[in-house]
């Protein structure tokens, strides 16, 4: 963390969406993207955006993974209810979880992976209370839910971030 | 034989896309609230953009990528910036 | 078409079967835009189209042109983490606003932070005006929203 490459994971991404999208490992590109790398982020900086410390990789690892398959599971289980035949009954509904995670990023991290799964979707997060409130397109046992989001999300991203 | 396959399932997909888009455009333009309208045009950019990279598998070209990541780019802004409008503009009015 | 010769069996089956399974999961997705009756439930549909639907098309692009080309074209996963960053701002972005307007009709208050949330249980039936009075925030409470057929707007 020198002065000179502040945001270590922030340049190397850039870099390697500058080498995507030009489609080329050629000597001239890397170093333009390495002066865009090192540059976006240098004018970025004051904005100030908080720093943190990711530990564990193999818990980042085993997040994306049970991400992954749980996005795979809800496709097709709403898939399912979209185009099961006749009228569906109502049972979808808010759900208020209080959570022990405090760090913005992962916070963040929590919110874009229950936002994409299908069916379940993060409406707000009370920073005071610490209750984050889901919508739930199928909401049968609130317990499931519970333990899903706690048990197996905020479980990691503790590790991950605290 | 394969390459029929092949073709076969990519004008069925390319049919199922523009379905999809209908859909979506049904949701814009009939409402009921303007939420609805703002989501159904946020459908209608990601129906887009599979629609465009199933024409550049067609045509074998990756033209039609660039043209994908730029309805990916304009429909994220345009829809925070309606979503945004829709909290501060037509509320307050 | 002379690419569809060039192709080994098993791609071509394999790029023909993930084309068709995205664009049915983008199309299940739209649909359900269709068949559900509220907007919180609408909000659901299109993540179908943006986390698997794209997912499927934009692997089966990645190995058609790999193959053709004999070389790794792996741009196409620029689109697949700009999808994936973007799609849940959007929604909660929209999500936030519809609570604020549906709040902002039911009962006028001035403080999104308060309100906004608890707004979710004072939906009123097709135009009723509900109690307005927030409760406090119970942990594990399921708050059914009841209906927003038909009021327009």
């Amino acid at each position: 963390m020198s002065r000179g490459l502040p945001f270590p994971l922030l340049s190397a991404g850039l870099l390697a969406m500058w080498l995507l999208l030009n489609q080329t490992v050629a000597i001239g590109h890397i170093l333009l993207g390495t002066v865009l790398a090192l540059g976006i982020p240098w004018s970025m900086r004051a904005a100030r955006p908080s720093k943190t410390q990711l530990r564990r990789p193999g818990a980042i690892i085993r997040l994306f993974l049970v991400a992954l398959v749980d996005i795979t599971r809800s496709n097709v289980a709403v898939a399912w209810i979209i185009l099961r035949p006749g009228q569906r009954r109502g049972t979808s509904g808010f759900v208020d979880i209080p959570l022990e995670l405090r760090n913005p990023y992962g916070l963040a991290m929590l919110a874009c992976i229950i936002t994409s799964t299908p069916g379940t979707l993060w409406v707000g997060f009370d920073s005071n209370t610490g209750v984050v409130t889901v919508h739930i397109l199928d909401l049968i046992d609130e317990r499931t839910w519970f333990d899903i989001i706690k048990g197996r999300y905020e479980r990691l991203l503790l590790e991950i971030f605290e | 034989m394969t390459a029929n396959v092949l073709l076969g399932s990519l004008t069925l997909a390319q049919i199922l896309m523009t379905l999809a888009m209908a859909c979506a455009t049904f949701r814009m333009l009939h409402g009921p609230r303007a939420q609805d309208r703002v989501l159904g045009l946020d459908t209608l950019y990601v129906n887009a953009i599979l629609l465009l990279l199933i024409f550049g598998i067609r045509s074998d070209s990756t033209v039609y990528f660039e043209a994908a990541l730029v309805i990916a780019v304009l429909g994220f802004v345009a829809t925070a910036a309606l979503a945004k409008f829709l909290m501060r503009g037509e509320v307050i009015e | 078409m002379t690419f569809a010769t060039e192709l080994p069996t098993w791609t071509a089956l394999l790029i023909a079967a993930l084309v068709l399974l995205g664009a049915g999961l983008a199309f299940t997705g739209s649909l359900g835009l269709l068949r559900f009756n509220r907007f919180y439930e609408r909000v659901h549909a299109p993540t179908l189209a943006t986390t698997l639907g794209a997912g499927c098309v934009l692997i089966a692009s990645m190995i058609f042109f790999s193959v053709l080309q004999t070389r790794p074209v792996v741009h196409e996963i620029l689109i697949a983490i700009f999808l994936t960053l973007t799609t849940p701002v959007t929604l909660m972005l929209l999500v936030r606003a519809a609570l604020f307007r549906d709040r902002v009709e039911n009962k006028p208050c001035n403080e999104v932070e308060t309100c906004a949330v608890p707004a979710a249980k004072n939906r009123p039936r097709s135009g009723r005006l509900a109690p307005s009075q927030a409760e406090p925030m119970k942990p594990l409470t399921h708050h059914p929203d009841h209906g927003d057929k038909r009021d327009h707007r």
